[in-house]
């Protein structure tokens, strides 16, 4: 086998191969950054939970239209918000803290969304929405994600400074706008639809990979945020074109693949990265 | 003024307007009530600490008057024109946040930059001063989690000293460092004081509220006294005795100084934090 045949024909020969190479650099440029801040609020797990949590909107909208990529993505969005409003008045005036009530959501969210979704549809729809059919996407789910990665792109950059501000600081920046700030709705919508633009690829269960996972793995190389944000859009990528090659030639499902080669680009980064990592741990 | 032990707090010109007025305010979370029916006057130009056993109500009067708390009844009114910088718990800032100590000083620029406006060089030029004038010069390009928690206090200063602001609220800020940063951070409040400036201070040392401090306010989830400082030490609201039961319980006492909030009694532990 050449290096060619390797590492370009599959994409070269394979219009499906391109789709979802394509689809990934896209989820990459926009979702990458928003994990980085996610991450750095601590906030990686409640996006997990929110992933999971967008189910029955999905469901709700293909029980009616079949797997028809703006109802479900409209749904998920609508879903997405109302789980955040839910468990924000759960925490506000109970007992429940904020995991806790998010655990609740989401569990009780998979577990209705799932009924919902076999009763009307059959055990490929199931496993599509659990896992994503990234060799299977659409132009409508192509464009989908082109339009919310554009959105995201223009937004960050309009809150980029107070998202930092933010994160460092939040009681500052409260206090210096008099508690008129809307920045982390802001962002919590976009992480929202970028989660529900990478549901198409990579599924429920799978969807935040190119989100957090090279945003897990950054701080091990750099103590820039702008180099954060950069490596992690690389990393990403450079996950997804891996990812792919590995299902393809191995045979193996293709979003797992793509999830399983950034996983470990972050297990490599974790044991072998310049700070704090296994390997500097070890060297001291 | 009608429920307040003491007497109004005075600024430096006795006759001066008020910069911020606390009026009948309480704060809830949740249910539980954090302060209740408080009243304060800062004059303009006055020097307070706010002092207080742990957990009775003294940062929720504080971010109160900064607008992150939003009062369940009563008002608290501010001079319209002033502008005011708040300084949080240093516990309450991310210290590990990857920006370097310039990026993160430049921040107390956003009331003239906003979300779009540049960074200019004027501004930068100022920053470098600022963070000479707290004794962190050199250190600019340093990402702010490898700073001691001295010099991480003194840069959160800088950022204040840049804001320029009228009125200026610090919460704890010698918690957590050593004797030296404490007395550096004192002549930087000393001097925003002979400014002119507005300050309110949160802090548990009473050797430092006595020796700087003119004008106290002590609460206790009430506001039990208000005035100036050597009167409350006199009326023993605030006192140096271990035994004042009332206010300081002897466990407040173990717990700040287990916090090291008493700058006296913690050189170990914070003796790193040289240049």
């Amino acid at each position: 086998m050449t290096i060619y045949e390797l590492l370009a024909a599959p994409f070269v020969d394979y219009s499906f191969m391109r789709r979802a190479l394509a689809a990934c650099i896209i989820l990459a440029i926009s979702g990458a950054p928003l994990g980085v801040f996610l991450n750095l609020r601590r906030m990686a797990l409640l996006g997990d939970a929110m992933s999971h949590a967008i189910l029955p909107g999905v469901a709700l909208a293909f029980t009616i239209w079949g797997l028809a990529v703006w109802p479900m993505t409209l749904a998920a969005l609508a879903m997405g918000i109302a789980v955040a409003c839910v468990a924000v008045v759960l925490t506000r005036v109970t007992q429940l803290r904020e995991d806790g009530s998010f655990t609740l959501i989401y569990l009780l969210c998979l577990a209705t969304g799932m009924i919902m979704i076999s009763r009307a549809g059959s055990g490929v729809d199931v496993l599509h929405i659990l896992f994503g059919n990234i060799l299977g996407i659409d132009n409508a789910a192509l464009y989908l994600a082109a339009i919310v990665a554009s959105v995201t792109v223009v937004a960050l950059s309009q809150i980029y400074r107070a998202l930092v501000i933010e994160c460092m600081d939040p009681g500052f920046l409260h206090a210096t706008l008099r508690g008129r700030s809307f920045v982390g709705q802001a962002f919590f919508v976009l992480v929202v639809a970028n989660l529900v633009a990478s549901f198409q690829a990579l599924g429920t269960l799978m969807a935040l990979g190119l989100i957090l996972l090279p945003a897990i793995a950054t701080p091990f190389w750099t103590r820039s945020l702008d180099k954060a944000i950069a490596l992690g859009i690389g990393i990403a990528a450079l996950g997804a074109y891996a990812g792919l090659l590995v299902s393809y030639h191995a045979s193996l499902p293709a979003g797992p693949a793509v999830v399983m080669v950034t996983g470990g680009l972050c297990v490599f980064s974790v044991l072998a990265g310049r700070y704090r990592s296994v390997r500097s741990h070890l060297a001291q | 003024m009608r429920d307040c032990v003491g007497c109004r707090v005075l600024g430096a010109g006795s006759m001066s307007e008020a910069a911020v007025t606390v009026e009948d305010v309480s704060v809830l979370y949740g249910r539980t009530t954090a302060i209740e029916r408080v009243h304060a006057v800062f004059e303009q130009g006055s020097l307070t600490a706010v002092a207080g056993p742990n957990g009775s109500g003294k940062s929720t009067l504080l971010k109160s008057i900064a607008g992150i708390l939003k009062p369940s009844s009563g008002r608290i009114k501010v001079n319209t024109g002033l502008r005011m910088a708040y300084l949080p718990q240093s516990s309450e800032v991310a210290k590990d946040f990857p920006i370097t100590v310039l990026q993160a000083v430049c921040a107390g620029f956003w009331r003239v930059t906003g979300e779009g406006g540049a960074i200019t060089r004027d501004m930068r030029h100022r920053a470098r001063a600022a963070l000479a004038e707290v004794g962190l010069a050199g250190l600019e390009k340093r990402q702010i989690g490898t700073l001691s928690g001295g010099q991480f206090q003194r840069m959160l200063f800088a950022r204040t000293v840049i804001e320029d602001a009228q009125i200026i609220l610090l919460d704890e800020p010698f918690a957590a460092v050593d004797g030296e940063t404490t007395a550096r951070l004192i002549r930087i409040i000393m001097d925003w004081h002979a400014q002119g400036r507005t300050v309110i201070c949160v802090l548990h040392d009473l050797m430092l509220i006595h020796k700087y401090f003119p004008e106290s306010v002590v609460l206790a989830g009430q506001c039990i006294g208000r005035g100036h400082t050597h009167d409350m030490f006199r009326q023993k609201l605030l006192s140096f005795d271990l035994d004042m039961a009332s206010l300081h319980t002897e466990r407040d006492v173990a717990d700040a100084h287990a916090r090291g909030d008493h700058t006296h009694c913690n050189h170990d532990g914070h003796s790193h934090d040289h240049i």
